[in-house]
């Protein structure tokens, strides 16, 4: 067990170095300059541009560069290229907003996926199986800023409901349970939005999986031991077929970054999805790369979880 | 006995599924309207009207007789635009799998046939990819490079033949062990042949399976790209720039939101069914 860990852990880092040789290679080789004033501004003297080369290493051969990157990243030393305040800190401002987002869309995903999934697998080949499946295709393909926009549009106009930002402005909370309830109400639409891609792919994996838990012997042993069918299904059936459930913990976490790029713009939601978008517009490129650096370390971290978890739930599993 | 070819056979089970026909229908039926919209502005008769004519007296008007689907800020007809904006979709669909397809066989080809070290590798650079926020990747890319068709596609490309590489690879490591193979490789050929007669053709529909719901996240990428400000730029019309145009204008014409994304939804909608259907198909009874 503490084997396997180390030797994840140590993959991990083999695999972080890669990705941040690709993100830094990605946003560094392509043309366009960092340059917060432009690149061709007339009133920048030579000595100013010089000094900012020098102060974010740009003036140095590539390779160095990278280094630089490197050390600057683990040492929390690297700054925004456009206000010069360290990235951790603006990044983690935005963390708070951010995990309260992705870890609502997580649990929607997780738990409507696994319901939907489940009746499609219990009902399968018939017409509500059929239409959970649309549905869940449905899902996929709405587009995020499309169905966004529907719901600002009717709820802000036809409704007349506040849910833009985190919370709702010039009104006076009387006490914190109203704040925290305005808040959450806040979180839920984009929450709801950014999950809906989700849902439809936990529920087709748990649908997949459940069918095929339901052709094994031990199930026919159960049923024809006359267990009631909610004892079967639900202790016997649904615990051996939890695999989706659990690598979708891992798996979720960076389309629901993607997503929430697009997302959070329209909701005016101050998380890490807009400030990457900043960043990109901005060319910020140390915001940009850290971002990267953050979500991929998250996403190793949540896939050992997954497989940690898996083992603890599933005795048939060995870590080795 | 069965004398039909495996394609064959694909085809007629695919037929039984009546969504998937459907769906497979709205497809041809769009690629014709792109095609015919393609050719009549071509032949210069760009119809109903010119998707770039402005006329600021008729800006922002509802659906009507004349503006089927309403006009826009610049009171360019929102209809004629869509029609325009369809081959630009499915152009990116078509072409952004074409390049990841072929990324993905080959790296999926490689690491499958090798095994071994080689394919440990390759796997963790697929590892490395997979933990990419995919999207706010390409977003960067396009961004630092410049939006434009042929940007896009490469970068859309460029990140998403992960999945079409693991499905290969797993094909192949199937497939590898067939006793045709080995047959192959005790005659002596060359692995690059075994790889493209004999283990290729047999994988043929898994790919083509990846390469139709490749199709729609390949549309749905572009639509966002276009929404954000870095998709193909106007006055090229594309489904996601319309939107993004008329977010400015969304509490007073609500046409310029609603038509193109749902086009971008149901053309988005009928490949993942389509390829849905073929993935049933393709399932071995």
């Amino acid at each position: 067990m503490l084997s396997f860990i180390l030797r994840r852990l140590g993959l991990s880092i083999i695999l972080l170095f890669l990705i941040s040789f690709i993100s830094f290679f990605i946003i560094t080789l392509t043309p366009g300059s960092p340059y917060p004033w432009g690149e061709m501004n007339p009133k920048i003297s030579p000595e100013v541009k010089a000094a900012f080369r020098k102060k974010f290493h740009l003036d140095l051969p590539l390779y160095q560069q990278y280094e630089m990157m490197l050390h600057d990243l683990f040492t929390g030393e690297l700054r925004s290229m456009k206000d010069d305040l360290p990235v951790m800190k603006k990044i983690t401002d935005r963390l708070p907003a951010t995990l309260a987002l992705n870890i609502m869309a997580i649990l929607f995903s997780l738990s409507f996926g696994t319901l939907l999934g489940l009746y499609g697998a219990l009902y399968r080949g018939n017409w509500k199986d059929m239409s959970l499946s649309f549905l869940s295709f449905l899902f996929i393909a709405l587009p995020g800023f499309w169905i966004s926009y529907l719901l600002v549009l009717t709820l802000v106009k036809y409704v007349g409901i506040p849910i833009l930002g985190t919370q709702s402005y010039g009104i006076e909370f009387p006490n914190h349970l109203t704040l925290w309830l305005d808040r959450l109400w806040h979180l839920m639409l984009p929450a709801i939005v950014l999950s809906l891609a989700g849902i439809a792919t936990q529920s087709r994996y748990l649908r997949s999986s459940m069918i095929e838990t339901l052709r094994e012997n031990y199930i026919l042993t159960a049923r024809a031991k006359g267990l009631s069918p909610t004892v079967v299904l639900y202790q016997h059936a649904l615990r051996n077929s939890l695999r989706p459930l659990i690598t979708g913990i891992g798996m979720l976490l960076p389309s629901l970054i993607s997503g929430s790029v697009i997302i959070e713009t329209i909701f005016a939601y101050p998380g890490m999805g807009q400030l990457g978008y900043q960043a990109v517009l901005e060319r910020d490129y140390p915001i940009l790369i850290t971002l990267n650096m953050i979500v991929a370390t998250m996403v190793l971290l949540g896939n050992l979880f997954s497989d940690l978890l898996y083992a603890l739930v599933d005795p048939r599993v060995r870590l080795e | 006995m069965n004398l039909e070819s495996p394609s064959q056979q694909l085809w007629k089970r695919f037929c039984k599924n009546k969504v998937g026909v459907w769906a497979l229908v709205i497809i041809i039926f769009l690629t014709l309207i792109a095609a015919a919209t393609l050719l009549l502005s071509w032949l210069g008769l760009p119809w109903p009207m010119n998707p770039n004519t402005t006329d600021l007296s008729q800006k922002l008007l509802p659906p009507s007789q004349l503006h089927w689907l309403g006009t826009d800020h610049l009171g360019r007809d929102v209809f004629s635009r869509m029609l325009h904006g369809a081959p630009i979709s499915l152009t990116v669909g078509f072409t952004t799998v074409l390049v990841s397809l072929s990324i993905g066989v080959v790296i999926g080809s490689i690491a499958g046939y090798c095994g071994g070290k080689v394919d440990q590798c390759l796997m963790r650079l697929v590892d490395a990819f997979l933990c990419f926020p995919t999207f706010f990747l390409i977003l960067t890319a396009v961004a630092l490079l410049g939006p434009s068709l042929i940007n896009i596609v490469v970068v859309i490309g460029l990140v998403s033949w992960t999945e079409t590489a693991r499905l290969v690879r797993g094909e192949f490591l199937t497939l590898r062990e067939a006793e045709y193979v080995h047959a192959a490789t005790i005659l002596g050929q060359d692995s690059l042949k075994i790889i493209t007669r004999h283990i290729l053709p047999n994988a043929a529909a898994v790919i083509l399976i990846t390469a139709v719901l490749g199709i729609p996240e390949a549309i749905l990428a572009e639509a966002g790209l276009s929404f954000l400000g870095f998709g193909v730029q106007p006055p090229q019309a594309t489904w996601g720039n319309i939107i993004a145009d008329g977010k400015t204008y969304l509490l007073e014409a609500w046409w310029l939101i609603l038509f193109p994304g749902f086009a971008i939804f149901i053309t988005a909608l009928a490949f993942y069914l389509v390829g849905d259907s073929l993935r049933e198909a393709g399932e071995k009874k």
